[in-house]
């Protein structure tokens, strides 16, 4: 039982470390803002000018910046479309009794263990090379034209790529819940004469709501920065076909070191990261109240 | 309609035979209530009459149709859960409607059937409700609700009022008795208590370790078990049990007498004595729980109104007429 001094006193005994992650959280983004209002070159150093919203202009004017956000779109949304189906699917094989459960699900979970870099690379040179990827020796026993991935669809491999490396994260999640379904609400469907695809529909489906939600919110904080798959593969291109918000604010400050633009871009990312949450919220938060 | 007729059906879960094979006729319309302790197998063969179990032998069948294979929703049969198996994401209005949804049912007689079944089960005011708002008693009715919209050949319940206190218990004890008389379908209801056993089953089917030990009316297994088992688990207070040389004077193994079947009497009187070692008082009755060295651990009951002294001495003389006397093996010996 907390009284009002109590409370106080907690306050105050918590105030230090909120203060600290304030201060985390909010210098570098008030520098980012800053710097998205200046003339600032890496390669000129020390010759930094006002330029207001120029470096915003420039930014949002850039041809490649359209295609940035619907490559950044199209790449959150094409893996939480793999990860959502598949994991749900994957999770309720996992959930059925069978020889060699605790290994299956160990081997499930594996690829969220292995680096981004890592795997990108793998995906790259030993199953999406076309003379020595493993899809082209198939294709080719099978008698097809082996398939350039990376050079003919770069946005869709890498959306492979990136959803599987999370599907792992979404079977876990969704298994977990699937477990927590109670058993006598199934037998009871079934009683009622529902059948498996029915007993899907308007049991489980429900029970995993929550499950979705979760999955889809911490999914998306994390799919709209992807970053290392695109540099170690496809490097954004050809051309821009591969470049999300991330890679192109990276190209805008490391490649042509203009900070300023760069900045710019990220207070443009930040606005945008929000925006998303906050339609996302509005649609599937609600599934969270409990 | 709703006669169950199980013929050998044995149940097995690897190794362990859960049923060893039972025979057992449910006739249309009876209150059927399998009781015994916790793992005698009574829900066991309630899910396997459900189907949600698979028999491993014997045959199973339903209005003279066998159904030993038929998944449960083609048995025509409806039950209500210990956890009553709400579907929590949906009102009570769909929850009660989805047996209905699931057959088929135009929407038109979907919603006179669950509104209808809301007004005889007091669900009106809570039709749009979720299961997670509503109290145990509420949830429960919702659960019955739920089976009977779909008008099925028999009801089964598994230990359906384990979750609700005492006082509540007893009001869904006369509710459940009721809408047996009114739909007049049969009912099959488990439970560990044997109170409630008694007070609505038209039939008892009395289970130890997967076998049947008794069946028959509440009052005949009261009067005449047909085994030491069946006599110490119907009955409350428990029927006492005396070995030793006090029953083999009356030529058994044992010798079993109920505490409301025996007086307490003073100790000059009678040549059963035992001392006070402990006196419950209900009102209108008081139960003593008395010790001594011939006869073991024994209770007996008095009046309300007497006093007793703890440590003190009594003396009790049993009803010869309801004297039981049981074999080595627990069996009943003839009188």
């Amino acid at each position: 039982m907390a009284t009002t001094h109590t409370r106080t006193a907690a306050r105050w005994m918590a105030a230090p470390s909120i203060l600290l992650l304030f201060m985390w959280m909010i210098v570098p983004l008030g520098m980012t803002v800053y710097f998205s209002f200046l003339h600032y070159n890496l390669l000129s150093p020390g010759e930094e000018s006002w330029a207001g919203l120029m470096n915003y202009e420039f930014f949002v004017t850039d041809p490649a910046f359209k295609d940035a956000v619907f490559n950044t779109l199209y790449l959150v949304l094409g893996v939480l479309l793999i990860t959502t189906v598949g994991g749900t699917l994957l999770a309720l094989l996992l959930d059925q009794p069978f020889w060699g459960q605790g290994v299956a699900r160990l081997m499930v979970i594996a690829p969220f263990f292995v680096m981004p870099t890592v795997s990108a690379l793998v995906w790259k040179n030993m199953l999406m090379h076309p003379v020595n990827g493993l899809f082209a020796w198939i294709a080719r026993t099978l008698g097809f034209q082996p398939v350039d991935w990376l050079g003919a669809y770069p946005l869709t491999s890498i959306t492979i790529i990136v959803a599987w490396q999370w599907l792992p994260f979404a079977t876990l999640i969704l298994l977990t819940a699937l477990q927590s379904l109670d058993q006598e609400q199934k037998e009871a469907a079934e009683m009622d004469g529902a059948g498996a695809f029915s007993i899907f529909r308007h049991i489980t489906l429900p029970h995993l709501s929550r499950a979705l939600t979760v999955v889809v919110l911490i999914e998306t904080i994390f799919l709209l920065n992807v970053f290392a798959e695109i540099l170690v593969t496809t490097n954004g291109g050809p051309g821009t076909a591969s470049t999300n918000l991330g890679f192109l604010i990276y190209m805008q400050g490391l490649l042509q070191f203009d900070a300023g633009g760069a900045s710019a871009g990220g207070v443009i990312a930040v606005i945008l990261a929000n925006v998303v949450a906050f339609f996302l919220i509005r649609a599937i938060g609600k599934n969270l109240e409990a | 309609m709703g006669s169950i007729n199980l013929r050998q059906v044995r149940k097995s879960f690897g190794a362990v035979d859960v049923i060893p094979g039972v025979d057992l006729d449910i006739n249309e319309g009876e209150f059927v209530v399998f009781v015994g302790p916790s793992g005698c197998g009574k829900s066991t063969l309630l899910r396997l009459i459900a189907g949600l179990e698979d028999v491993t032998s014997g045959s199973i069948s339903i209005d003279g149709r066998d159904v030993t294979h038929a998944p449960p929703a083609r048995r025509g049969l409806a039950m209500v859960f210990q956890s009553y198996a709400l579907y929590p994401h949906m009102s009570v209005r769909k929850n009660i409607a989805f047996p209905l949804k699931m057959a088929g049912m135009d929407e038109a007689s979907i919603e006179k059937k669950v509104s209808d079944a809301a007004r005889a089960l007091n669900l009106g005011d809570y039709l749009d409700r979720k299961p997670g708002q509503l109290s145990g008693g509420q949830r429960q009715r919702v659960a019955i609700g739920r089976a009977i919209v779909r008008q099925p050949t028999a009801f089964l319940f598994d230990e359906p009022l384990s979750n609700l206190d005492a006082a509540l218990r007893v009001n869904m004890r006369l509710e459940i008795g009721e809408l047996h008389r009114e739909l007049g379908a049969t009912m099959i209801y488990v439970t560990h208590d044997q109170v409630e056993a008694m007070t609505m089953a038209d039939k008892i089917v009395v289970l130890q370790k997967g076998r049947i030990e008794q069946v028959g009316a509440p009052m005949d297994l009261y009067r005449a078990p047909a085994n030491r088992f069946v006599a110490g688990f119907i009955g409350s207070p428990k029927m006492n049990f005396i070995e030793g040389h006090e029953a083999a004077r009356l030529g058994a193994h044992a010798v079993g007498v109920r505490p409301e079947h025996m007086a307490v009497v003073a100790p000059q009187n009678s040549d059963w004595r035992a001392r006070v070692t402990a006196v419950e008082r209900l009102g209108a009755d008081t139960f003593l729980h008395l010790r001594s060295d011939s006869l073991g651990a024994m209770t007996a009951r008095a009046g309300g109104d007497e006093s007793f002294e703890l440590g003190s001495e009594v003396g009790l003389r049993p009803d010869p007429a309801r004297l039981h006397r049981f074999g080595p093996s627990g069996e009943t010996l003839a009188a």
